[in-house]
């Protein structure tokens, strides 16, 4: 069985850096999916993938790491304006961050219409 | 530039209302001195002191690119490179390399960095063919490695990425890379390697970075490297 944990934005708004990635990772190593809204700053994104290193241990073999982001591709004129505008409005709120731990999922591919999550095979005695 | 700037103001207190003209001399000539000190020694640095740093993922061909340029310009190689990934797992530094195109001069400190990664399994390693005791070693050196790349990121005065052009360059580690040396506003080259590959794509990591300037090259065969060094010029210059 795969858990996803939805990680509302506001709930990490308040928290500084060190402490949103200890928050975050302290979930994926309790085997979860995090789904969070928005994303995180770019360097919160580097000190995720250090500080997920530094907790390789045992069965935590680290992170898959996957930022959906509205802004990325094919936009121009009058999108690109509306989504700076949101942007400036709503901050690091808009798009999707998804990070699981590395012994569930395999890969993670996004194109601009889909996501696949490629998890590992459980099985069962 | 601006980060120093934003840091000189950060570091200076404000003046108190009831002495205001007077402190505000005192203020405006420190910020003053400060300016000029870091223009000094931002001058002095870009003259002697660049850090060149060579980051992307594993296996992207970094150390081969290391030798490349140092048996090029210094006659010797830098790194071992190997097949199995994680092979560069300490930060190695060669200094004083100084590289000549069209009549310039580039003179600077090269880092290459263990590729960067999200994951680390050791059994990866005993799959290519190597020992539990070995790989699992070899799984510790490399997370510390990963580690240490990213720490050194703000060392770096400008970075060549260097990417797999036979790969998907729209990997969530290669853009968590190039928005970090973006957000701290250091100059990037993308270099996409291993053009000597029948499924290398370079126009396809070109799409993927629009905004950078992408260079097909071998490092291994050394194709293209003559523009990669005039790239070069662009972003360490």
């Amino acid at each position: 069985m795969v858990t996803f944990q939805f990680v509302p934005y506001y709930e990490i708004e308040d928290l500084g850096s060190a402490r949103r990635v200890k928050k975050l990772i302290d979930i994926v190593k309790q085997n979860k999916i995090v789904l969070l809204q928005g994303r995180l700053k770019k360097e919160e994104e580097t000190d995720l993938i250090a500080i997920a290193m530094e907790e390789v241990k045992g069965k935590f073999k680290g992170i898959e790491l996957a930022v959906i982001n509205p802004e990325e591709k094919g936009q121009n004129g009058m999108k690109k304006m509306r989504n700076n505008f949101f942007n400036m409005v709503l901050g690091d709120r808009q798009g999707l961050t998804i990070i699981g731990p590395a012994s569930v999922v395999k890969d993670i591919k996004k194109d601009p219409t889909k996501i696949e999550l490629l998890t590992s095979e459980v099985r069962r005695r | 530039m601006g980060t120093l700037f934003l840091n000189r103001k950060l570091f200076i207190p404000k003046p108190k209302k009831d002495n205001l003209t007077v402190k505000s001399g005192v203020y405006m000539i420190g910020a003053l001195k400060n300016l000029i000190n870091k223009f000094l020694r931002n001058l002095f640095k870009k003259k002697k002191d660049i850090k060149l740093g060579l980051y992307g993922p594993p296996n992207g061909g970094k150390t081969t690119l290391a030798n490349r340029i140092c048996k090029d310009w210094l006659g010797e190689d830098m790194g071992e490179v190997s097949n199995i990934a994680h092979e560069t797992r300490e930060i190695q530094i060669k200094e004083q390399i100084s590289i000549k195109s069209k009549g310039r001069e580039l003179d600077f400190n090269l880092v290459d960095t263990p590729g960067i990664a999200t994951k680390i399994d050791y059994e990866e390693f005993v799959r290519a063919g190597m020992k539990e005791k070995e790989a699992k070693q070899r799984a510790k050196e490399a997370t510390k490695g990963i580690i240490d790349a990213i720490k050194w990121l703000d060392e770096m005065d400008a970075v060549i990425i260097v990417l797999d052009a036979t790969k998907d360059p729209y990997t969530q580690v290669n853009i968590t890379i190039v928005g970090n040396l973006q957000a701290r506003k250091i100059p990037v080259l993308i270099v996409a390697n291993k053009s000597d590959l029948k499924k290398a794509d370079i126009k396809k990591v070109q799409a993927a970075y629009p905004q950078y300037n992408v260079i097909g090259i071998s490092a291994k065969y050394g194709q293209n490297i003559e523009k990669f060094y005039e790239a070069l010029f662009e972003i360490a210059a």
